[in-house]
């Protein structure tokens, strides 16, 4: 029983950041903007929030820096691609290449340094209920506000007239424009609202997961992310199972090989990234016409005034 | 005024062209990093190796660092390029390194190269490596004198000669303290991916280890042991800051010696393309302190470590039996031979695991 807790625990903590980062793409792309800078945006702000963290001994201003950090990051990102109407996708290469080397040098200044990490939760009484309790009531902020964030967005996308814009502005931008709404601000602000998320997401590395910074940490998650959206196929909910399955099958296959259960740990290494191919595979064919994927995503919008 | 800027000037371009010329004198040293010299680790503790150099022979040597370069065809580039910069001794800092290495080396028969961990060599071109295996030994005795629950927990990153002979080496010695030793092996298929590492320290510690050993390269494995109170090795570098009640040994790869040692025969012009391969005795890798063991286990480390070193006492002593109950053919007299180590692709008996690809 200890034992399923524990793994239940772990599975969270690893799928965590991949659900904030992924949560800010879904809402850029749903939007009509590809950014490919998500790992860019999330190690550097891995850098900002662990410098954050470092100065202050907050971790609560660790993670607004990430936050800043990351939405600085996009707004680089939205003044080339929407702003003068570069190729998104060159753009958003060139963000994650540039954050790369940007978190080194923002970060050489406290590598080897090390923080406290993120508090747990810690409810007398609650906590304490066997296998659910340290699940619901017992791990770091960070897990709960990703959970608050995915509905938040789920909420907004279909409950609000602005998220029903926003997806209007991510399926025919030129319909959009021509009601008058203002396609490249309502982008900008999606695509600032990804990088927030990424910028977070990446905190979320040295400020809970592993409290030290250390360049190159993000390690890919950032591409994971991207393609979590896309096998969520855009949706909020989808995407909760996608994170949370990939997690699950990234600790499992650790335990497995923990066990000796004589599977080769190199095609277990590769379990979590063959789950999300076959998914892709099934939802495609079950699919009945056309596609899910927001119909202007990654396409150039420049109004003709 | 005017012309006394004109002096100023003109002076400071003299004074740029003599130490131009002064620098042109010193010989060059070029290295390459696979991965950021701020990683704690593997890379460290190469920039750190290349202070030292700096530090003893910085009036003769001019010293380049070429850091993140993939391995792989990138690598020639950045060798190439080190060459075409007037450098005369190239260090590669990584096995992936060795074959982009050969090939410039043959293009520029000039110049002369010092590749790290590989077995390709040519007349100017050397290879380095440690016998990180008598140092995991060393920690094979403390880890199951340590051990309350019998079970260790190995993080290992690629089931490469390396890792396994250091998997091997670690519970042959422990098995002569325990002979129950049990050992659980996760691959994380990486060297470097904290995350990764972390998520593997925790399920081996949730599944009864109660020692971390790791042979990937960032700290955080011992932070997660530190954090669940558990005990751990580091690995590479120095990693007491990150469980100051947690580490036991570390194994630190020393290469500042050698890099000197090799620097100083480019400079009197008796530098040879050879093999070094040196173990505790020589200066390429050394243990950091024992720490938080009582003194009995403090005592049988350093006795081990100093029967290593005079050679009175080798990991891989015969008979070495396999997993299969049979005993391995000793091909080098009392010992495994050296090229048995180094190609090294079976766990002893004693390992309830499959080695990967087996």
């Amino acid at each position: 029983m200890e034992l399923v807790e524990a793994i239940i625990l772990s599975v969270l903590a690893a799928s965590t950041p991949l659900l904030i980062a992924a949560t800010g793409e879904l809402v850029t792309e749903r939007s009509g903007v590809l950014n490919l800078g998500v790992e860019g945006m999330m190690i550097v702000g891995a850098a900002c929030g662990f410098g954050g963290a470092w100065l202050t001994g907050s971790i609560f201003v660790g993670a607004l820096f990430g936050i800043v950090a990351g939405t600085l990051m996009s707004l680089m990102f939205a003044l080339m691609a929407l702003g003068l109407a570069v190729n998104q996708v060159a753009t958003g290469l060139a963000l994650t290449i540039l954050g790369v080397g940007l978190s080194g040098l923002i970060g050489a200044g406290f590598v080897g340094e090390r923080i406290t990490p993120a508090a747990h939760l810690n409810i007398p009484g609650l906590t304490d209920i066997p296998l659910v309790g340290r699940v619901l009531f017992g791990e770091d902020a960070f897990i709960y506000f990703s959970i608050a964030l995915i509905i938040g967005v789920w909420w907004f996308l279909y409950r609000t007239r602005a998220g029903l814009i926003l997806r209007a502005c991510g399926d025919n931008h030129i319909s959009a424009h021509a009601l008058g709404y203002p396609v490249l601000h309502i982008r900008t602000l999606a695509v600032m609202f990804g990088g927030a998320c990424a910028g977070l997401a990446g905190a979320y590395l040295p400020l809970a997961y592993t409290p030290f910074f250390i360049p190159g940490m993000t390690a890919g998650r950032g591409w994971i992310a991207l393609a979590l959206v896309v096998f969520a196929s855009w949706r909020p909910g989808r995407l909760v199972v996608g994170a949370y399955l990939f997690g699950a099958v990234t600790i499992l296959q650790l335990h497995a090989q923990g066990w000796g259960v004589g599977i080769p740990s190199q095609f277990m290494s590769a379990l979590p990234y063959l789950a999300t191919v076959i998914v892709l595979v099934l939802l495609s064919r079950a699919r009945t016409g056309g596609s899910t994927a927001p119909a202007a995503l990654g396409t150039v919008f420049v109004p003709d005034r | 005024m005017k012309k006394s800027l004109l002096a100023l000037v003109a002076g400071l371009l003299l004074a740029g062209n003599v130490s131009a010329a002064s620098a042109a004198d010193k010989l060059k040293v070029g290295f390459i990093y696979l991965g950021p010299i701020g990683d704690l680790g593997w890379t460290y503790q190469h920039e750190l190796a290349r202070q030292a150099l700096v530090k003893e022979l910085g009036d003769k040597i001019e010293t380049t660092y070429l850091e993140n370069v993939p391995e792989g065809p990138d690598a020639e580039r950045a060798i190439e390029q080190l060459v075409r910069a007037g450098n005369k001794l190239i260090f590669t800092t990584s096995f992936g390194y060795m074959d982009p290495t050969l090939k410039v080396a043959k293009k520029y028969p000039n110049v002369h190269f010092e590749h790290a961990t590989g077995y390709k060599r040519d007349k100017n071109m050397s290879t380095y490596s440690a016998k990180w295996y008598q140092g995991r030994y060393i920690q094979g005795l403390i880890a199951a004198k340590m051990s309350k629950s019998g079970v260790l927990g190995y993080i290992g990153s690629f089931p490469i000669p390396e890792v396994v002979s250091g998997i091997n080496a670690t519970i042959l010695a422990a098995q002569t303290i325990n002979p129950n030793i049990k050992v659980k092996i996760i691959w994380a298929n990486t060297w470097f991916d904290p995350g990764k590492e972390a998520d593997a320290a925790k399920a081996l510690i949730d599944q009864g280890a109660d020692i971390i050993m790791q042979h990937t390269d960032s700290p955080a494995a011992m932070q997660i042991a530190s954090e669940r109170g558990k005990l751990a090795f580091g690995q590479d570098s120095e990693m007491i800051k990150f469980g100051p009640k947690t580490q036991l040994t570390s194994i630190l790869d020393t290469w500042g010696s050698y890099y000197i040692e090799r620097v100083k025969a480019e400079l009197d012009g008796t530098w040879k393309s050879e093999d070094s391969w040196g173990g505790l005795d020589s200066h390429l890798f050394a243990m950091a302190p024992y720490t938080n063991m009582p003194d009995d286990v403090k005592k049988i480390a350093e006795d081990a470590q100093a029967a290593i070193t005079a050679g009175k006492l080798h990991p891989f002593k015969c008979p070495v039996i396999g997993q299969d109950g049979k005993e391995i053919e000793c091909k080098g007299g009392a010992n495994l031979a050296d090229g048995q180590i180094l190609g090294m692709n079976f766990y002893v008996k004693g390992i309830d695991d499959k080695l990967p690809g087996k």
